[in-house]
């Protein structure tokens, strides 16, 4: 019934299992699961069924004097208490298991902004809105964030963890199997919150080594790098129609003459679109007063930009 | 008994006029004025979880404007409901009317000071609202730092309103603290109260001890936002999950603010419609105060993956699992009440046990949420929303209409329409599992909360769920018809229509000023059905 877990017999309800941890958070759910469909069984069972028997039947009824049973009463209190001993210190077991990563784990930097997750690999690779780790290896996933709190939570993998601007936290897993899967962020963060999204692509090992040393840009042309990183970094905030989102629609922007907060206008071109990755909030256009840009400076290399602005000529309403 | 002179007199037409209504320091007129300044805050808060559900039945952006405005419907839907709704909702509304009633006293202890904390909620809800014209507040109701701190000023005027709900909230704890130790009738000691009476008085505590760390925290706060003092905020070298700590010191105990007197209601309800003496007396009276006790000490269960240590959360999952066993045994307790017993389905009986049924599943999935691991899964997903919607929905305002309904004899001395009260009933419930059932599936399968848009795979659901809300919609206006319509044209009510055994019932309905005619004697149990 439900969501149980029945991760033998093909459940629908809880997502996917692709991670070390999914099995075990799933057996400790459906133990969960079972032991309170019984107490709904026991609780309201015995509501309806006395409800049913105990009908008043005329209106002086006389009913038992029972103000208390000693045993029932124990055994109703201790049976609990046992059971919630017992889920409480296998959960624990699991949480140690989620919070204490192989000393070799695969490391890579997550960094969430805003309404974006980047990562930055020790090669020196980056990589926005998805990112690739091989199956079968530990990888541990050190977090921080670039203003407000933000959440990183991939529900196939049974993971999640806030990202706190100010430390650095950190999760870990590792990949049962290959695929794409969702990563939500699940703490809140303003109005692009439901559109900080995700993926993490699963690949075999030898994929991820030759992902791992290409150059994403490899071939090219600078519109098509300026879409990659339109899909990675600015997403979020903007469509490529002429639909407002959080920002602007891009669509038939290019060329035009945007008016300003302050009244005055400025030309869509390549300074300005530059000016806005990097200082966001220096010319904000009309009808977006309290809409907040988080910089790009520093995220996005000078040919990033360069693509982002080649792309941005592509975009006819 | 009291004679025929007496009895033309009551509470309702002592006096009249509006002002005698806002300069009153009857307790029973105090709680007239709660029960409609609630049930006002109830219908806004109400709307916007409409509009809310509205929004989330289709996939995209369709009935509010964008994830701002969103956003803001979700913060006002939530701290309406928590600050403005549940929280005063029994214990100065139902609370103020019969806590003095239920132990024979002519009033609370400090009758101004009661007057007075209706004027705060008030003045806090007024300064609440204020900041909708302001660009309103986009925090959600818990105000996390440092989003909080960077986002607009409106933010600032809902924190301030929230501050001064909170006094609103403390001094009518101080009051019902005073008023059932010193104002019992003679003959009644602790254990002849009504455990609606232990419900408020473990309430009170919590409320005096609680509120005042809410009012700190949201000071620091807007002092951190005004003059930029560094608290939260680790760009001024502050912590934001220091925040979280202070904010859920006070915000699980709030929770059981919201129960503790829900479950009181309840215990009433069972023994007068099942006509027999409540199983456990003892159990569920100090099972209220265990449960106030021990729920200081769980707040860090709301903060598993916030980034606090593992030692802690190992501690708080322990402790979380304490409070179970309490809140356990007073379910069983309540269903041992109907054994044997002679139960009659009138409306508040049909609440009373829509409360063990949706309560019940609310606590499972508690216990859920309370295990670590899973609750890494959970955690801040539509699971949640449900969970807690089943206890406070399910639990506390489920409570608080058979209460209404419940005691709407002796507040008005009519009756209500019995039919369309169990109509209503039979909308609100059903609704309400189309509305939230839903909503733990899409959580297990990953949808985070608070979002204003969501993957197409969970559509189907939201969309069963937005349905629900409408059956939930027209299940209460059939209810505000059941009241309206009883107050104005009901059949005049008995004294004691239920045939119940606690002091309220012994004075005529409604009550006279000074509450009762003679001075009640107490010589026995709450609920002697011999």
């Amino acid at each position: 019934m439900f969501w149980v877990n029945k991760a033998h017999a093909g459940n629908t309800f809880m997502p996917p299992q692709a991670s070390n941890f999914a099995e075990s958070v799933d057996t400790l759910y459906g133990f969960l699961y079972y032991a309170s469909l019984i107490s709904c069984i026991l609780v309201i069972g015995g509501l309806i069924y006395f409800a049913v028997k105990y009908k008043r039947k005329t209106a002086t009824d006389k009913t038992a004097y029972i103000a208390h049973n000693a045993l029932l009463e124990f055994l109703w209190s201790f049976i609990p208490f046992v059971v919630f001993l017992v889920v409480f210190a296998w959960g624990w077991k699991v949480f140690y298991d989620m919070r204490n990563a192989p000393k070799d784990a695969l490391e890579v930097h997550v960094v969430g902004q805003k309404w974006n997750w980047n990562f930055i690999y020790k090669s020196g690779r980056k990589s926005g809105g998805e990112f690739t780790v091989p199956v079968n290896t530990p990888v541990k996933l050190i977090m921080s964030s670039r203003d407000v709190l933000h959440s990183f939570f991939v529900p196939s993998f049974r993971v999640k963890q806030d990202v706190v601007p100010g430390r650095y936290t950190s999760l870990w897993f590792t990949a049962t199997k290959e695929g794409d899967f969702n990563v939500f962020c699940t703490e809140y963060c303003g109005t692009g919150h439901s559109t900080m999204l995700a993926k993490v692509k699963v690949v075999s090992k030898a994929e991820y080594e030759n992902w791992l040393e290409n150059d994403p840009y490899k071939g090219l042309s600078l519109a098509e790098v300026g879409q990659k990183v339109y899909a990675g970094a600015c997403i979020a905030c903007h469509n490529t129609t002429d639909v407002k989102k959080i920002g602007p629609g891009f669509a038939g922007l290019w060329g035009t003459d945007r008016k300003l907060t302050d009244g005055s206008a400025v030309k869509f071109d390549e300074a300005y679109v530059k000016e806005s990755i990097v200082n966001p909030n220096a010319k904000k256009a009309e009808g977006y007063e309290n809409a907040v840009m988080t910089s790009f400076q520093g995220q996005l290399s000078e040919d990033e930009i360069t693509g982002v602005i080649e792309y941005l000529k592509t975009l006819k309403k | 008994m009291s004679s025929a002179a007496d009895r033309s007199k009551n509470y309702l037409n002592e006096e009249s006029g509006l002002w005698s209504w806002l300069t009153t320091l009857d307790h029973k007129r105090i709680g007239i004025m709660y029960m409609i300044t609630v049930m006002f805050f109830f219908l806004i808060g109400g709307v916007f979880a409409l509009l809310i559900r509205a929004e989330l039945f289709s996939v995209g952006p369709t009935v509010v404007e964008g994830a701002a405005q969103y956003n803001q419907l979700m913060t006002f839907h939530g701290a309406i409901m928590v600050f403005m709704v549940i929280i005063p909702g029994i214990p100065a509304f139902l609370g103020n009317f019969f806590l003095p009633l239920q132990i024979g006293a002519k009033d609370v202890a400090f009758p101004k000071v009661n007057l007075m904390s209706w004027y705060c909620l008030i003045i806090g809800a007024a300064i609440s609202f204020y900041s909708l014209f302001f660009n309103g507040a986009d925090t959600g109701w818990t105000f996390y730092t440092p989003y909080s701190i960077e986002t607009d000023n409106g933010t600032i005027l809902l924190v301030l309103g929230a501050f001064v709900m909170g006094f609103s909230s403390i001094l009518t704890g101080v009051n019902f603290v005073a008023t059932t130790h010193r104002l019992r009738a003679p003959g009644m000691g602790f254990f002849q109260m009504p455990l609606f009476v232990w419900g408020l008085y473990s309430t009170a505590i919590l409320q005096v001890v609680a509120t005042p760390v809410l009012g700190i925290t949201l000071l620091l706060l807007a002092a951190e936002k005004t003059m930029g003092i560094g608290f939260f905020d680790p760009a001024l070298g502050g912590d934001p999950v220091l925040f979280q700590h202070f904010f859920w010191f006070y915000s699980h105990p709030a929770v059981y603010i919201m129960i503790l007197p829900a479950m009181g209601i309840i215990s009433e309800l069972i023994t007068t419609f099942s006509r027999k003496v409540i199983f456990g007396y003892k159990a569920i009276a100090f099972s209220s105060v265990g449960i106030a006790a021990v729920s200081f000490f769980v707040w860090g269960h709301h903060m598993f993956v916030s980034g606090q240590s593992q030692l802690a959360g190992v501690i708080f999952s322990f402790l979380t699992m304490l409070v179970g066993v309490p809140t356990a045994i007073k379910t069983f307790n309540w269903v041992a009440t109907m054994y044997k017993g002679s139960i009659q389905f009138q409306s508040p009986m049909l609440y009373a046990m829509g409360f063990l049924f949706l309560f019940t599943i609310g606590g499972v999935t508690g216990v859920m949420l309370a295990v670590m691991a899973v609750d890494v899964h959970f955690h801040d997903t539509y699971f949640v929303v449900a969970h807690f919607h089943y206890v406070m929905v399910g639990g506390t305002l489920m409570a608080i209409m058979g209460g209404i309904y419940y005691w709407f004899p002796k507040m008005f001395g009519k009756m209500y329409n019995e039919f369309m009260a169990q109509l209503s009933f039979l909308f609100i419930f059903v609704g309400f599992n189309v509305t939230f059932f839903p909503q733990f599936i899409l959580g297990a399968q990953g949808m985070p909360r608070r979002y204003f848009d969501y993957l197409p795979a969970f559509e189907p659901l939201n969309r069963v769920s937005t349905v629900g809300s409408w059956l939930i919609g027209i299940g209460f206006l059939i209810g505000l018809y059941v009241i309206v319509s009883g107050m104005l044209k009901g059949k005049k009510a008995p004294d004691n229509p239920w045939g119940a055994k606690t002091l309220e019932w012994q004075t005529s309905s409604p009550p006279p000023h000074t509450n009762f005619h003679e001075q009640p004697v107490v010589t026995g149990g709450p609920y002697e059905y011999r």
